[in-house]
């Protein structure tokens, strides 16, 4: 069980050849994530990762059945490369690269929609569904199966929090990154709802930080929401109007203040933590 | 646009007066609410424009020095307009906002004056939608005209150039004419690589500007904890747990998800430039490797010594390459970051 992926989902790597598409490739394949194939312009025909390598993505999919694919190209090509993902049929599109251009972003989102996929990213670790398979570029080895559903905009702070929740025994369905830039392709609320589905799942942990209101808009859905939310935002020291390192962390004219998606969350009946340490006392709480 | 010129001497002030007339005095730093910070002055004869030049040449506006000022024709404003195309981060689509209500800040206009209408990048900005904005802000006839053909511009040059923010504040009515009285344009840093035509002007202090040469992601503050972590998320529950303990971070400074020796030992370089009571590292190693920054450490450490205390946090891929790594420089490393961030607040405040 789980979200979004699990062992059977057939899985393209769009930039196989590159170093990251490569390095990663070879780590989700060991995870156990079914990698059926491999895209590199000019490069198609070799083998790559033990995996067939193809130049357009069409071919891969008419050839393999990839339905997902997870992209590693530089952030200029990224439009293009979502774009032929998408008119390829592909469902779930994972995208790894950072400083692709928000207007860029807004038009695969649409593009997106009209082909009714899921994007997650840009700017984003990917996802992995513990024991089953991941996407992306998340160390496995932190993850253990459970009950606890984890998504989040940031990747090391997802993987301090879900190896902790490892360490003490709470293992997880699938953690699913959002990504750090301001315009996402799937938002916490979307996210809580797949979780809130998932037979699975008990209990989602959210990591959620300065910038935009992703945290606020999901405040309706936890307060309806049939699962328990516990929740760490990160940014309390974060002075206004300065990015920090994520392109969407930003406080900007007022809006994005962590005190206004604490109030929200807390009033929706989520037990939102202080510190990155109180995540794990948290959960046993509202599990017990 | 109304007749200006640029100015750095109080001099050049006064000469732009005389030779436009009424004018107003506007400091060039690269910050909003100029206005309110004392930032924009008006002048209509040789006297004033002496004492306004001198008020804002050299002020400090939120931070920002004052160098130069913008010299513009006063104008006889009727009506003051807002106008903006923005990217709506919730609904994931361009926004234009208006009001007729501008002059202030658009925080300060009330929900009720303000027009809201997203646009289908896919499908453009239809030219109904733009005299419809122009009718909601309560505009007729030529005026109307007038102000829906800019709404189709100003979202031309948010397209054009990429903006993450294209705003006319205020758009003022001057006998009869519209004109853009004030203009703000933010480019999207992501997008620079396209858009090599646009003048560039980074914002921030020296040495922010020498880390993001290096390409790290980097924010000074006034504490004396200086922090590197790995990854944006982390760096900023870093600087939180700091503040938790009571001690105040120096910085924000995200090394890399997977930084490897070179980034990571420029990155401490950095944190020793700042000067800091104690430098807090604090590190989960996911795809970032435990040995590689206690290397980047041991590096630092032996070409030009670290002349603070040093906390370390180090877990995680090849933890204990990197543990022993650390324990021959005579450094022992935390496993817990509550732990780490206790200690580094402790020693900021001299070890007490």
């Amino acid at each position: 069980m789980g979200i979004l992926i699990d062992r059977s989902t057939p899985i393209l790597v769009q930039g196989i050849t590159g170093n990251q598409g490569s390095f990663h490739a070879g780590q989700m394949a060991a995870y156990g994530s079914r990698v059926v194939a491999g895209t590199s312009p000019g490069k198609g025909g070799t083998i790559h990762q033990g995996v067939p390598v193809f130049d357009r993505v069409s071919d891969a999919v008419n050839e393999t059945g990839a339905s997902a694919s997870v992209m590693f190209v530089p952030a200029p090509f990224a439009k293009d490369a979502a774009f032929e993902a998408l008119a390829a049929g592909i469902k779930l599109l994972v995208m790894v690269p950072e400083h692709v251009p928000v207007q860029d972003t807004i038009a695969i989102l649409e593009y997106a929609r009209y082909q009714g996929a899921v994007v997650l990213g840009p700017n984003t670790f990917g996802l992995v569904t513990a024991g089953e398979a991941k996407m992306g570029i998340p160390p496995g080895h932190i993850f253990a199966p459970g009950p606890i559903g984890l998504v989040a905009r940031s990747g090391t702070l997802s993987y301090e929090i879900a190896d902790a929740l490892t360490r003490a025994g709470l293992g997880q369905t699938t953690a699913v990154g959002m990504g750090g830039d301001p315009v996402a392709g799937q938002t916490f609320n979307e996210i809580l709802h797949r979780f809130s589905e998932d037979e699975a799942t008990k209990l989602v942990v959210m990591v959620g930080e300065i910038g935009g209101s992703a945290e606020e808009e999901a405040a309706p859905f936890i307060q309806k929401m049939n699962k328990p939310v516990v929740v760490y935002l990160a940014g309390k020291a974060a002075p206004a109007g300065k990015r920090m390192g994520h392109a969407g962390a930003i406080i900007e004219r007022g809006r994005g203040t962590l005190e206004s998606k604490r109030k929200a969350l807390e009033a929706a009946g989520a037990s939102v933590v202080e510190m990155p340490w109180d995540v794990v006392p948290a959960v046993r709480d509202r599990l017990s | 646009m109304p007749e200006g010129r640029l100015a750095t001497t109080v001099d050049e002030v006064v000469a732009a007066v005389e030779a436009i007339g009424p004018a107003a005095v506007k400091a060039q730093v690269l910050v909003g609410g100029r206005g309110k910070a004392g930032g924009i002055r008006f002048a209509e004869n040789r006297a004033e424009a002496e004492t306004v030049a001198k008020a804002i040449l050299g002020m400090d506006l939120k931070g920002h020095l004052v160098k130069q000022v913008y010299v513009e024709q006063k104008l006889e404003v009727e009506a003051e307009y807002y106008l903006s195309v923005t990217v709506d981060r919730s609904a994931r689509k361009p926004l234009i906002m208006a009001s007729a209500k501008g002059g202030v800040e658009i925080e300060d206009v009330a929900e009720r004056d303000l027009v809201r209408r997203h646009v289908d990048l896919s499908f453009g900005l239809p030219a109904y939608l733009c005299r419809e904005i122009a009718a909601e802000m309560g505009l007729v006839g030529d005026e109307a005209k007038q102000v829906a053909k800019i709404v189709g511009q100003l979202y031309d040059v948010f397209r054009r150039t990429d903006a993450e923010l294209v705003e006319i504040n205020p758009l003022v009515r001057c006998a009869g004419r519209i004109i853009a009285a004030d203009a703000r344009l933010n480019i999207d840093d992501s997008a620079l690589f396209r858009r090599g035509d646009l003048p560039m002007v980074e914002e921030g202090t020296a040495l922010e500007k020498k880390v993001h040469a290096i390409g790290l992601a980097y924010v000074e503050l006034d504490g004396d904890v200086a922090i590197m972590a790995n990854g944006a998320g982390m760096s900023m529950a870093t600087l939180d747990a700091v503040q938790h303990f009571g001690g105040k971070p120096a910085n924000f400074l995200d090394a890399g998800g997977g930084a490897s020796v070179e980034p990571t030992a420029q990155a401490i370089e950095v944190l020793i430039e700042m000067k800091p009571k104690v430098i807090l590292i604090n590190i989960f190693g996911g795809i970032t490797r435990c040995d590689d920054v206690a290397r980047a450490i041991t590096q630092v450490k032996e070409s030009r010594g670290i002349p603070v205390p040093l906390v370390v946090r180090l877990v995680g891929t090849n933890e204990e390459a990197g543990i022993e790594i650390l324990k021959q420089q005579g450094i022992q490393a935390y496993r817990d970051m509550d732990q780490a961030a206790e200690e580094a607040v402790r020693l900021s405040r001299g070890g007490a």
